[in-house]
């Protein structure tokens, strides 16, 4: 792998990361103020439909931007219509949510379009295109060509839309106003302790509505950029699972912007793998060392606990020696023999590498890298004394 | 606070959320251009119209059991399992495994190893998400979302590669051998000399599911630990006081659960007319489980109510799309504004019929405060 190869994935995890920082830092907003958020899937669906098809018709990107965030918020109100108002269940209301925008894009695109679901090719300059900055290289062919540092100008600093600046930008815009105005301060207790807040005489709905209407905006931009700036067009579940992911990335950044920006590119990287590297392969030898020590290390933990988790870790131990004897044996053949197997080398399934950012969360989760702790009260409608 | 009789609880809440669910619809229906008259006349044709057509409505109604009781049990545990779609897919690996690879003489053997198998591997696939919630507090919800992904990942591995059989380019396992295929309704009912169900794919496992509807009813409101579930869903610190271990219910109603979950393959994998395992086998069967619960409110004889309105919805929407330009995904807005008005904006329909019942409806109905409610809050 040369210098470019680098420069260039770093680039591709760049613009992955990007839907997932507007869409964790949306979620980041709302659940500060103690309301979880699963509906940013179908907040960025519906956005990225909407954008799309004003884009279409407007033949501006900008007005299809304001359209994506417009859904994306009316659907955050109801949202908190159910949430705060009425007091219902967040996430089954997040639920709902998804799966309205998931059907209803679907239907409504047909109705309009009659494209089987999705919305024709958007033109040119009906789309957010990359900014190519003063200087910068454009063509591939020059690119590879170039020292390095004109490399890293011309393909990871230059020639993203304008989306990708401002969702960077987003970062820094949240951490002050969370940590630096009396608003942002008001937004983390009401997650945390919102009878506080309400003694103190401020209104915890009003609070928690526009910490809702915040996520349903950053919701909006992320949505309109995958289907004006990274796609041409809208098509069926174009969001494929980046509003779950991004949420896992939120409970990984621990509920802060910054580390927020670190976790989603760490996992827009391993799209970008996947997307680069089709083909990873490792020797036998290594699969199953990894595997075995891991299990090792899960028995040990549980031996020092109660049963249960003897009998939960020591089965997913099990389960991890079973799949490491069934890679070793998968690779042998009567040409080669058990001992010249282990130095084989196999092919890590795509399916595998496609899951790893979930597997992550749930280790992350499972609060063996560091305990995650979310806002207080996350989850539960706010009911004044009475 | 229990202002309204039980039947207002029971009948009148849903009812009116499906009203509001259906008043939605109509505009959506309206909206992409289509008569909502003509569409409801052609899903209700699709769903009972035929004989056949009522077969395939039963058939998925087994499913929609399957999944709403499995998550009407966690429910009743103060539990949300997302993770029905994943269970199901898995629940379908298992029951491969079981019937695919060995020899059984007879399908009656291959039906009780297939659900076994099924509901052992549902239970197994919700393990960890389970001991996570119980004993390190991860949120269930978020880890069996994370579990359904990695599950269709491990399902098409399997199905891709150790499960094809050579030479085949579908991405599925092999066709089941003959003696296991379970008998369908439409051969049950020829044997009392009738022509029913015609080739839907209905078949024998729908007295598995209603079986299973019966197990759930006696264990959740006829059995200590069906007592300890529902102790702990109202109020874990008062099961705490109580005795009842946490970690112990936390586990053991969402292993029920994913059992159930997974049972639904038995119908939807070896039930079908080319019994084989398939790449998208749940077919958001896990999720309208959601919905089936919410509306059924967690009790199996409204389960299958809802199961069989979810059923008729599922089939007719198919009809619908096939004989209009209406797509198939108007099914899911549907399911959507049903889990929207039952589940999350519950409290908005309620509390009109409660203020009105305050006011005008106390005379006649004796003490219903006295009555426990059937669901959950």
């Amino acid at each position: 792998m040369d210098f470019f190869t680098f420069v260039q994935l770093g680039d591709a995890s760049v613009r992955m990361a990007i839907p997932l920082l507007l869409a964790c830092l949306a979620g980041l907003f709302s659940e500060r103020a103690g309301i979880f958020d699963i509906g940013l899937e179908g907040k960025m669906l519906a956005a990225a439909f909407l954008a799309a098809a004003v884009s279409l018709v407007s033949g501006n990107a900008w007005v299809g931007l304001l359209a994506g965030i417009g859904i994306s918020i009316a659907l955050s109100l109801i949202h908190g219509l159910a949430s705060i108002t009425f007091r219902g269940n967040q996430l089954i209301s997040g639920v709902a949510i998804n799966f309205f925008a998931a059907g209803l894009t679907v239907v409504v695109a047909q109705g309009w379009f009659a494209q089987g679901g999705r919305t024709p090719s958007l033109p040119k300059d009906a789309r957010f295109n990359g900014i190519d900055f003063p200087g910068a290289l454009t063509r591939v062919r020059d690119k590879m060509q170039a020292d390095p540092w004109a490399q890293f100008y011309s393909e990871f600093i230059s020639g993203h839309s304008i989306l990708v600046y401002l969702g960077l930008l987003t970062v820094p815009l949240s951490w002050w106003v969370l940590y630096r105005t009396r608003f942002g301060l008001r937004l983390r207790a009401v997650g945390e302790a919102p009878e506080a807040v309400d003694t103190a005489g401020i209104s915890v709905v009003r609070l928690r509505y526009t910490a809702v209407i915040i996520a349903g905006v950053l919701c909006g931009v992320a949505g309109a950029y995958l289907s004006t700036a990274v796609q041409a067009g809208f098509t069926k579940d174009m969001t494929a699972n980046r509003g779950f992911i991004a949420l896992a990335a939120l409970i990984f950044a621990k509920w802060r912007p910054w580390y927020a920006l670190g976790a989603c590119l760490l996992f827009g990287l391993f799209f970008a793998i996947d997307n680069r590297f089709q083909n990873i392969q490792l020797e036998v030898i290594w699969i199953m060392t990894g595997l075995f020590a891991a299990a090792a290390a899960m028995t040990l933990y549980a031996l020092r606990r109660e049963r249960i988790d003897l009998i939960v870790l020591g089965g997913l131990s099990a389960v991890l020696v079973f799949v490491g004897l069934a890679t070793w044996i998968g690779a042998m053949d009567e040409a080669i023999g058990a001992t010249a197997a282990l130095f084989e080398t196999v092919k890590v399934p795509s399916q595998l590498i496609q899951s790893l950012p979930y597997l992550f969360v749930v280790v992350v989760l499972a609060g063996f890298v560091g305990k995650a702790i979310p806002p207080r009260a996350g989850g539960q409608p706010y009911v004044k004394e009475r | 606070m229990d202002a309204m009789p039980k039947w207002a609880d029971v009948v009148l809440v849903p009812v009116v959320s499906l009203l509001l669910a259906a008043i939605i619809s109509i505009i959506v229906f309206v909206a992409v251009g289509q008569d909502p008259w003509e569409a409801l006349k052609l899903m209700s044709y699709g769903a009972v119209g035929t004989s056949d057509n009522l077969g395939y409505t039963l058939f998925y109604m087994t499913n929609f059991i399957f999944t709403g009781l499995a998550v009407a049990v966690a429910f009743h545990a103060a539990l949300f399992n997302i993770g029905g779609e994943g269970q199901v897919l898995l629940g379908g690996l298992g029951a491969t495994l079981a019937v695919l690879f060995v020899p059984w003489p007879h399908w009656t053997l291959a039906l009780l190893a297939g659900s076994v198998a099924a509901a052992l591997f549902g239970a197994l696939w919700v393990a960890i998400p389970a001991y996570l919630q119980a004993r390190r507090g991860s949120h269930i919800v978020i880890t069996t979302i994370m579990f359904n992904f990695m599950a269709s990942g491990l399902l098409i591995f399997m199905l891709a590669g150790p499960l094809k059989p050579v030479g085949e380019m579908q991405i599925a396992t092999a066709v089941f051998p003959e003696t296991v295929h379970l008998p369908s309704l439409h051969d049950i009912a020829q044997l009392f000399g009738l022509d029913t169900f015609g080739r839907s794919p209905v078949n024998i496992s729908i007295f598995l599911a209603l079986g299973a509807c019966v197990g759930v009813w006696a264990l959740i409101w006829h059995t200590r630990l069906g007592y300890q579930i529902r102790a702990f869903g109202q109020s874990e610190s008062a099961a705490r006081y109580a005795g009842i271990s946490a970690v112990n219910i936390t586990m053991i109603a969402l292993l029920i659960s994913g059992a159930l979950a997974g049972m639904m393959a038995v119908n939807n994998t070896m039930g079908i007319n080319n019994p084989q395992l398939v790449d998208n086998a749940a077919g958001g069967a896990g999720f309208i489980g959601i919905a089936v619960a919410l509306m059924g409110r967690n009790h199996p004889v409204g389960i299958v109510i809802a199961a069989l309105l979810f059923g008729a919805l599922f089939q007719g929407g198919a009809e619908l799309s096939a004989a209009t330009q209406i797509p198939v995904q108007i099914v899911v807005v549907i399911q959507a504004l049903v889990i929207m008005f039952t589940g999350a904006l519950d409290e908005m329909v309620r509390s009109p019929i409660q203020k009105m019942f305050l006011r005008y409806g106390n005379k006649g109905v004796g003490a219903p405060a006295a009555v426990l409610p059937e669901g959950e809050e």
